[in-house]
């Protein structure tokens, strides 16, 4: 669950996430080289990513895969219509399974776009994609919600975000 | 103009990397460590070298199969950021697609099948240059652009579970 209390960010941490936005250098010593870059000390550097951590600003570290160069060929988002009052319950059931990589609720656009709840799905192939989207159905009571699967189709571009300016 | 990445063809993920390459994608996507030599811990878990570490992420990254080794932010806790939608007539998808994965706040940007064909997430230092984004793009293409922000999120990313 999301705390939106953002416990601010002071300079050095905005600094700091600029510089390994897009990745730690692949080298021996990453934060060393990070530190020497923006002129912190290492065990500074270690330190703050911990507690950005800790803070749930950094959701986890580590690898990032990229799936379709994986063999995960089929990547869905799946939209639902939920009531309002009940997208707490399905968002929690739908972003347990293994499968769905990302669940957010997201502002409607009406009339356009009633959706309020996301999910993605990826799976080696569109079928495999649609068994999951079935689970869902199924295990989470979601026959009677109104939902759309977009398929992806082109990728267009593929980057970590940038939200500061290095 | 961005180059357009096409899909690739099929082929089977396991012929395709090795035993190593392999645990090194799946095995750390949350515990990554946080010490003066991470890749040397992994090393030693992996029995391996550091220098055999470093040089095969290396490689997953010259790949495309590894985006990076490094942290997943969670949205809105720096800067402002939205997923946003666009219904672009599809004789000019690829020209607007173009137009918007040129942009330096456009991170993601798909092609999906559906009337909303172009999908795309926008990340900026704040909420008024997130906005001057999103009208840019649509006083530029004619096109409206729907602003889906993020309001809750559901999941709690523990990386993805690669299935060999």
């Amino acid at each position: 669950m999301v705390s939106h209390v953002d416990s601010a960010l002071d300079a050095t941490d905005r600094r700091l996430i600029a510089a390994i936005q897009g990745g730690l250098p692949l080298v021996a010593e990453p934060y060393r080289e990070i530190g020497d870059a923006i002129g912190m000390p290492e065990q500074d550097v270690i330190a703050r990513i911990s507690a950005l951590r800790d803070r749930g600003v950094i959701k986890r570290m580590g690898v990032v895969v990229r799936h379709h160069e994986l063999g995960y060929h089929a990547n869905a988002m799946v939209v639902w219509d939920v009531p309002d009052d009940k997208v707490q319950p399905l968002g929690e059931c739908i972003g347990n399974y293994e499968f769905v990589t990302l669940c957010y609720r997201r502002r409607r656009y009406l009339p356009e776009w009633p959706y309020n709840l996301y999910c993605m799905i990826h799976g080696s192939d569109r079928n495999a994609v649609l068994d999951h989207v079935a689970q869902l159905v199924d295990e989470c009571r979601l026959a009677a919600t109104p939902h759309e699967v977009l398929f992806s189709r082109r990728r267009f571009k593929q980057n970590g975000a940038r939200y500061l300016r290095g | 103009m961005a180059a357009v990445l096409q899909p690739q063809p099929k082929e089977s993920a396991t012929v395709d990397f090795t035993a190593l390459e392999r645990r090194l994608l799946d095995e750390f996507q949350q515990e990554f460590p946080l010490s003066p030599r991470p890749f040397a811990e992994m090393a030693e878990r992996l029995g391996v070298s550091e220098a055999e570490v470093v040089e095969t992420l290396k490689s997953l990254k010259e790949r495309g199969a590894l985006s990076r080794v490094g942290p997943v932010f969670r949205p809105k806790r720096v800067g402002a950021s939205t997923l946003a939608a666009m219904a672009v007539p599809p004789e000019y998808l690829e020209e607007v697609a173009g137009l918007v994965s040129a942009l330096p706040e456009v991170n993601h940007n798909y092609e999906r099948e559906h009337r909303f064909n172009l999908w795309f997430v926008v990340t900026a230092e704040d909420a008024a240059h997130l906005e001057a984004v999103l009208d840019g793009i649509a006083e530029e293409t004619g096109i409206p652009v729907l602003p889906l922000p993020m309001e809750e999120d559901f999941h709690i990313d523990l990386g993805f579970r690669l299935k060999w």
